[in-house]
């Protein structure tokens, strides 16, 4: 399964971070910092795994943003891989061509995607059309709740 | 205003994004947060009740706040109160941040968990699969307790939507993990084994997570998804590309389930029946057919997800470990693998081969790469690289390639990176042993490693070459003349002064008849060594000095010299003064003869499992090492230290023992028994339950400081103690009672700091060997930190003093009294030894009746004194008695009284 993952800039501002086990606070921020020096550090060209306690690392970097994904020493690094591409593409789908920005200002959103794709650690569901279908249906939803704001604002 | 804003978009969120994006400081972003908060908090409190617009907007600030790393202490309620909104959005805020800030405050789990039961019930399935997100989300106990009985009954129920179905698959999965007791799959299991049949891949997917999880916990009850995920495999990797729609990723078909049904297989041994099997094999041929397939696309992705598989596939041939056809090409294919220009495939297929060349199948196939290996090993940019090219090399050597292999890694050490090195040098050190075929060139090796990467070079592998050269005296004249010249150096690492001063100290005659090694020159170099070292090595060489005397009279004037100048006998350091001190007068009074007794060489040291080995083992945890380690072994026969059987793992702990002196040793018997390997005994399971024996041997020395503590048919364990104020000291004495040897023997003091066993232990450690018949002793250092009754310090006083003191303790609390039935001899002789021994003073003339007895003691313990008084009144016609205790400290008393009541 995986552990958590991360996503920060260039500069090692953290941009999402998501847990899959629970973990202090304490621990987590020295996670963090452990995650950006050891990933910003790497030489380009390097591979894409490190070994970190008994977990491995796998990160890649897009444009700005690292994404850096901790899993289990038996899972597979190629599929690792992937899952932080998938989630890029469904970002990228979502956002129309995403870009760090987006991830800052619309987090919740950047969360709710993550949810779609990954419960507890293990994927839920590949197939980018469904998870872009539940996603647009719960913005369809959206769209309902925030017309029937601008209402009660109107009148109000 | 920023234009980045989807959906329905908070207005008032993104404003104060961007103003704290805008923010100059960090003090100037604190004040801002400050700020916000402030705003909120009042937004909160206000009268004013807030819309549910409001609430989401202030909630979401707040976890965006926490999530830049600032601590939240309200708005849980709020959040709490967003979860029953029957908006969507709202919902989902409410659910995100609980998700994100879980919070163990118990009142609000409840209230959280009866949100999330009304969206489970809702039958709405966005509601329920939000309520089941933040289950897996947070998976706690009480969720646990709360859901785990619910959520098998939506899994596997007719009419839950395929989205559903695949939250609680998961959502399932994170509870059994965190309380696996509460998740009862019982009646569940045949229906969620047959959901790897279902018709919807994503439920598929998202259910053998779960499957496999409960297969590695209970194989038995789910073994019939072997065949299910053999069948659903196969149709996978037999259709078109273009087959599975959406699920083909990249031109491959299903990637990420087709590794999960691998990897379920891994869960189990190769399919018993013939056509499974075969359907299998022919899975996995066809997914080594298709990795020398052109590509369909040039994208990485296509060839990450199609190499995932094949990995994958490779992992379970492996575990197979049973088709040599496969294995091979497995290996050819990994081969290949080690060449290509993707850094992350070269850094796997090095991973995966490290595997495969613990196969006996496959272990001469990973042989064939060695020159590539080799290779990477000096030219990989990339550290990560080189390191997995170095495990490969050590997994893939046996006799045949030891001395390149081990010269390669040699040279490899000069330039590697400091975090590899340690690991590297005992790596070395370990093939060296393991497959020395000449010991010259073993003792070349580790005088090398020494050499290069001294620094790393860890006091197990220096010990270890000593203990070798000793047992082996076909080597001795060859490492002393080795040593010899390699401190000749101008610089030489102080482990190599180490290595020399002791081997010289042995076996420096077997060299001396060469005049340029003759005993001066050879005691002149070690001496300019001596004032660069540490203390430690300065100890070793004045013993190699007085070894010298012996060895050699006509050096008896130098070193004389040498070990009566001040800086040596009267050294500041206690042990090195102590040495020069006694060496010296040892070489003065003794005669050649007592010298030579004294100082006779070194007796071999009895045959062991090499702590180098050990110390690997710790250092990569467990499982890095052994698989290779075990087939290793299997592999070779006759090792260095000649014992095919390699005793168990010495730095494996035996399991704390459950009671006070919970003494417990785990003791193969040695390898006496032809053949009979490391056949594990626990002395103590003989004497069924050792502890509670132990206990009651235990109060045999409340007013007695030796005997036997524990005794059975093949161990003998002896006490003998000694105590002094705070500090005690105990001696063990472990007898073998058997004919056979015990081999590492390990025993472990566990103290518990009960009430009144209060200490602080250090323990010596022992040598792991017994001999049949032999004993050994072990020290055990005690200090008292608060009472405890060994610790006694007699007190004489008179009369009046007595009685004045016995008045001053009249609070009832420091009092403590007992009338009991005499269990032992009520000899006056004997209550006068045991109150002796208990340690306190004995007192005459103080109580009128001469028949009591009256005793006065100080415990003293690290951080106190307390005084005790005693009065014990024997009837002897009702044979009875009537035990009084005062004590300075009140819980010491009734303490005491009692310890001491079972006594008489």
């Amino acid at each position: 399964m995986m552990r958590f993952l991360l996503l920060f800039s260039r500069q090692g501002k953290l941009r999402l971070q998501k847990w899959f086990t629970p973990i202090s606070e304490r621990e987590k921020k020295k996670i963090i910092r452990d995650m950006t020096n050891m990933v910003l550090a790497r030489q380009p060209r390097s591979c894409n795994f490190l070994d970190w306690k008994d977990l491995k690392i796998i990160y890649k970097r897009y444009a700005s943003l690292y994404f850096c994904l901790a899993i289990e020493n038996q899972e597979n690094e190629l599929l690792a891989l992937e899952i932080i591409h998938r989630y890029v593409e469904l970002l990228d789908k979502y956002f129309g061509n995403v870009c760090e920005l987006d991830i800052i200002f619309n987090f919740e959103k950047a969360y709710f995607i993550l949810d779609e794709f990954i419960i507890g650690g293990e994927v839920q569901e590949t197939s980018k059309q469904i998870v872009n279908r539940s996603i647009e249906a719960s913005d369809m939803l959206q769209e309902d709740d925030s017309s029937e704001w601008y209402e009660v604002e109107l009148f109000g | 205003m920023p234009a980045v804003s989807k959906g329905d978009g908070m207005r008032g969120l993104a404003v104060f994004i961007s103003d704290i994006r805008n923010c100059k400081s960090k003090e100037a972003e604190i004040k801002r947060i400050n700020k916000e908060l402030a705003n909120i908090r009042s937004k909160f409190k206000g009268d004013k009740a807030l819309d549910g617009y409001s609430k989401k907007k202030y909630v979401c600030k707040l976890l965006f706040i926490f999530l830049l790393g600032h601590d939240i202490d309200f708005g849980h309620m709020e959040a709490v109160n967003l979860l029953s909104s029957n908006k969507y959005t709202e919902k989902q805020i409410g659910y995100l941040f609980i998700s994100v800030l879980v919070n163990s405050n118990s009142e609000l789990i409840r209230l959280i968990n009866n949100a999330i039961k009304n969206d489970l019930s809702s039958r709405n399935p966005t509601f329920m699969c939000l309520a089941l997100h933040c289950i897996a989300n947070v998976g706690s106990r009480e969720m646990a307790e709360a859901f785990a009985s619910e959520i098998p009954r939506i899994l596997v129920a007719g009419d839950t939507m395929d989205s559903v179905k695949q939250s609680a698959a998961l959502c399932l999965l994170r509870l059994y993990k965190t309380s696996p007791d509460l998740v009862l799959m019982g009646e569940w299991t045949s229906r969620v084994v047959h959901l790897l049949n279902d018709q919807h891949m994503g439920v598929v997917t998202a259910a053998i997570s779960l499957i496999t999880c409960l297969s590695q916990k209970n194989p038995d009850e789910f073994k019939t998804c072997v065949s299910l995920a053999v069948s659903r495999l196969s149709r996978i990797v037999s259709s078109a590309s273009t087959d599975l729609q959406d699920y083909t990723y990249y031109f491959v078909p299903a990637p990420w389930l087709s590794c999960k049904l691998l990897r379920l297989l891994q869960c189990y041994p190769p399919p018993e029946d013939g056509a499974v099997k075969g359907r299998l094999v022919e899975c996995l041929e066809t997914i080594l057919n298709k990795a020398q397939e052109p590509p369909k696309s040039k994208k990485v992705q296509h060839s990450n997800a199609k190499n995932a598989i094949l990995f994958e596939a490779i992992s379970l041939i492996i575990h197979y470990d049973s088709e040599p056809n496969l294995l091979v090409r497995a290996c050819n294919q990994l081969g290949q693998f080690l060449q290509h220009r993707e850094t992350n495939l070269r850094y796997l297929a090095l991973e995966s081969m490290c595997t495969l060349a613990s196969s006996e199948f496959s272990h001469e196939a990973v042989k064939t790469h060695i020159e590539t290996v080799i290779n990477a090993l000096k030219t990989e940019r990339d550290v990560s690289v080189r390191q997995r090219a170095a495990d490969l090399l050590y997994a893939m050597c046996d006799r045949s390639n030891a001395k390149q292999i081990v010269a390669e890694m040699l040279s490899y050490l000069e330039t590697a990176d400091y975090s590899i090195r340690e690991e590297m040098v005992l790596k070395v050190a370990i093939l060296a042993e393991k497959y020395a075929v000449d010991y010259s060139w073993y003792v070349d090796t580790i005088l090398n490693l020494i050499r290069i990467a001294g620094d790393y070079v860890s006091e197990e592998v220096w010990y270890r070459v000593i203990q070798i050269v000793i047992n082996r005296d076909d080597v001795q004249g060859y490492a002393a003349k080795t040593v010899f010249e390699a401190l000749q150096a101008p610089a030489c690492h102080e482990n190599m002064v180490k290595v020399g001063g002791y081997i010289l100290g042995e076996f420096g005659n077997l060299i001396a008849g060469d005049p340029r090694s003759s005993p001066l020159v050879q005691f002149n170099l070690l001496h300019s060594k001596f004032h660069l070292c540490s203390v430690p090595t300065r100890a070793l060489l004045l013993s190699a000095y007085i070894k010298f005397i012996n060895l050699f009279p006509e050096t008896k004037a130098t070193i004389q010299e040498v070990l009566r100048c001040d800086s040596q006998i009267r050294n500041s350091d206690v042990e090195l003064q102590q040495r020069a001190v006694e060496y010296l007068k040892l070489s003065s009074i003794a005669s050649t003869d007592v010298l030579a007794t004294v100082l006779e060489e070194m007796p071999p040291f009895p045959e062991r499992e090499s702590s180098i080995l050990a110390k690997l083992k710790k250092k990569k945890g467990p499982g890095a090492v052994s698989v290779t380690e075990l087939e290793d072994n299997k592999r070779e026969g006759g090792e260095l230290n000649g014992g095919g059987d390699r005793g168990p793992d010495t730095a494996s702990t035996p399991s704390p023992s459950a009671d006070l002196l919970g003494i417990r040793s785990a003791a193969p018997v040695g390898p006496a028994p032809a053949g009979a390997g490391s056949l594990l005994v626990d002395v103590f399971s003989e004497a069924g339950p050792a502890a509670p024996s132990t206990r009651r041997h235990f109060y045999r020395f409340v007013c007695k400081n030796n005997g036997v503590l524990f005794e059975n048919q093949l161990l003998q364990i002896g006490i003998k103690s000694e105590y002094r104020q705070n500090l005690g000291r105990m001696y063990l004495f472990y007898g073998n009672k058997t004919s056979v040897q015990f081999a590492s023997f390990m025993f472990c003091v566990v103290a518990l700091l009960d009430t009144w066993l209060q200490l602080n232990v250090q323990t010596k450690q022992v040598e792991p060997l017994v001999e049949g018949g032999a004993q050994i002793q072990q020290v055990l250092n005690i200090e008292c930190l608060t009472d405890f009754s060994d610790f006694f310090q007699p007190t004489e006083m008179a009369s009046n003093d007595f009685f004045q003191r016995w008045k001053q303790l009249s609070q009832p609390q420091q009092e403590a009294q007992k009338i009991f039935k005499a269990n032992h001899s009520m000899d006056t002789e004997v209550l006068k030894a045991k109150l002796l021994g208990l340690g306190t003073a004995l007192l005459d003339n103080v109580d009128p009746n001469p028949e009591n007895f009256v005793c006065a003691g100080v415990i003293q313990t690290k951080s106190q004194q307390v005084g005790c008084l005693l009065r014990l009144e024997p009837n002897a016609q009702a044979q009875m008695y009537r035990l009084t205790l005062r004590c300075s400290k009140d819980s010491v008393s009734k303490r005491l009284c009692e310890l001491l009541a079972q006594q008489f």
